[in-house]
């Protein structure tokens, strides 16, 4: 990398921006082009009734379903929505806040991390939303919380094992440095280990993001209010009101989308010297 | 470890005295490997020496005794009168390794200011020394740039300007211009002999370059592998100051010529003291092991 572009990059001109503005356009476009096709090629096969016997609303009649319920008056699919994403973002924070205090516990002894971190991998491949029946028998069907620990325990797992990595797995020459200036433990952690692990933390929130209204919704599925995606979903399927159904899929989507760009945002903010943060520059 | 060598009577200028430094590394369970066997050495003040040897002698793990990286498993390091890990407490080291280890979240700045955070520098004098170091190592004008920004030869001068920020007595030097291309390799040279006349700071240096050795010593200290052994010590009589010019001298490849000469006597030299990599990054697990 040469410090001529480096320097220049720092001084954004009008021309600069514009090219900058293009180019990614450019880079976007075929994306945008397959998805706006997928979608106009979904709406023709519909209409074209090549789908007989396989209930599939267009993409219209999903668009129709959302306008109904957001003139309905207060639109309900939208408020189910949050309820549905309150729940994965406090399930969200349970389960990172506990994953990184383990972490950190753990870190700091070499014989707890050799026992935990086979586990804690071993448990992270374990499906773990078998267990939401459980959390709903314990926390109670009809309590938020009951879906916050479903979320906990399933993005636990990832957090543990990447910020683990992330405190440990530092480059030996780093951490000798830090020996030939007599560092104490704690100078180490504070200013070597725990930026180190940063990066890994957010690879894990990112993940976690996903998997969290994955889980929220899927705890859903197995009892709860009813003013919440999961349960609209299956109430809607079961009274055949497939638009209905996709049109919550859908809210589903672009909350899943929202919350993992938001980690992005947050991500970038944190650590803008990261290599991954960096390489999403054009 | 005692604090002084018995029945030694010591120079009054030795920065460093190795005495009988013996290590052995364990892996697993049973296989004990030798890495040192027998090393004496004393280095004086404002000395640079340099270690060369082939591959798995036991260079890099004699540099990290020194620094008190790696504790002997017999023998006594003995620095600036103390035992090492005073020396290390005392922060008598600046260490530069091959890789820069920068610190990416940092920028060149902090970087260089990050032992002097450590060592309770005030804020007036974390800015003055890390300027004047930056000055030295002619980057005064990437303060506020992050490494990445930096081509490889730039980040490890950051990495010297960094290791010289708190007036160590040593610079501990291990491979560090390793990485780089040859012309980058030997404008480094110059400028560490720049810095090292300019500070009068004691300099040792692991390479696995002859003509590196040969123009930056004052002393090559020639090691054999299988165990890490001193096999021969070459004093380099070429005028200072040095540059361009002392590359060209007889004298220089005589030198050259004498050390490689010394390296070939030493054993069997596998046509290895030229090409180090994989091993080298052995020796560094091993001393990750050893240290725990």
């Amino acid at each position: 990398m040469s410090v001529a572009t480096a320097a220049g990059g720092g001084f954004p001109t009008t021309t600069g921006a514009l090219a900058r503005w293009i180019g990614r356009v450019r880079f976007y476009l075929p994306t945008l082009l397959v998805f706006g096709g997928t979608i106009v090629l979904w709406e023709l096969v519909v209409r074209a009734g090549l789908l007989r016997g396989f209930p599939l609303p267009a993409p219209s009649q999903i668009l129709a379903a959302l306008g109904e319920n957001w003139a309905a008056g207060r639109w309900p699919l939208a408020r189910a929505a949050a309820a549905t994403l309150f729940e994965a973002v406090g399930g969200l924070l349970i389960g990172t806040t506990a994953g990184v205090a383990l972490a950190f516990v753990t870190a700091r002894f070499t014989t707890a991390r050799e026992l935990l971190l086979p586990l804690a991998i071993g448990a992270s491949a374990v499906p773990i939303i078998a267990f939401a029946p459980l959390m709903n028998n314990w926390f109670g069907v009809l309590n938020p919380l009951s879906k916050m620990m479903i979320v906990a325990v399933l993005v636990f797992f990832p957090v543990v094992v990447n910020v683990i990595r992330g405190l440990t797995q530092v480059e030996p020459a780093a951490l000798e440095l830090m020996r030939s200036y007599a560092a104490s433990e704690w100078t180490i952690l504070r200013d070597l280990r725990i930026p180190n692990a940063l990066p890994y933390f957010f690879t894990a929130l990112k993940v976690s993001a996903t998997l969290s209204l994955i889980g929220a919704i899927v705890g859903e599925y197995f009892g709860g209010a009813n003013d919440v995606l999961g349960r609209v979903i299956v109430q809607s399927a079961s009274a055949l009101r497939f638009d209905v159904t996709w049109a919550a899929i859908l809210l589903g989507a672009v909350t899943g989308i929202a919350f993992y760009l938001a980690i992005v945002a947050i991500e970038r903010l944190v650590i803008p010297w990261h290599a991954s943060v960096r390489a999403h520059e054009p | 470890m005692t604090d002084s060598v018995p029945g030694s009577a010591p120079t009054t200028d030795a920065v460093v005295r190795l005495a009988g430094i013996d290590k052995q590394f364990v892996q697993g369970t049973q296989a004990v490997t030798t890495a040192l066997a027998g090393i004496d050495l004393e280095i004086r003040s404002g000395e640079f020496v340099s270690l060369i040897g082939p591959s798995g002698c036991g260079k890099s793990t004699l540099l990290r005794v020194i620094g008190d990286l790696i504790q002997p498993t017999s023998g006594t390091v003995t620095v600036n009168g103390k035992p090492a890990e005073r020396a290390r407490r005392d922060r008598d080291y600046g260490m530069v390794f091959q890789a820069p280890v920068l610190f990416d979240w940092r920028t060149v700045e902090d970087n260089v200011k990050l032992p002097l955070e450590l060592m309770g520098y005030d804020r007036a004098r974390r800015d003055a020394r890390a300027r004047e170091m930056l000055d030295l190592v002619e980057l005064g004008d990437f303060l506020r740039h992050h490494p990445y920004q930096l081509s490889g030869g730039m980040q490890q001068r950051v990495a010297i300007a960094r290791a010289l920020a708190f007036e160590p007595s040593i610079l501990l030097m291990d491979e560090p211009f390793g990485a780089l291309d040859e012309m980058t390799r030997e404008r480094m040279n110059q400028e560490v002999l720049r810095i090292w006349e300019r500070t009068g700071i004691t300099i040792v240096f692991v390479t696995h370059s002859i003509p590196e050795a040969v123009f930056l010593s004052s002393r090559v200290v020639v090691m054999s592998a299988r165990p890490g052994r001193i096999t021969d010590i070459i004093e380099v009589d070429l005028p200072r100051p040095r540059d361009v010019e002392t590359r060209e001298q007889p004298r220089y490849f005589e030198l050259v010529t004498d050390v490689r000469e010394a390296l070939r006597r030493g054993g069997d030299v596998e046509e290895g003291a030229a090409t180090e990599p994989p091993v080298a990054s052995t020796e560094r697990t091993l001393a990750e092991g050893g240290v725990g």
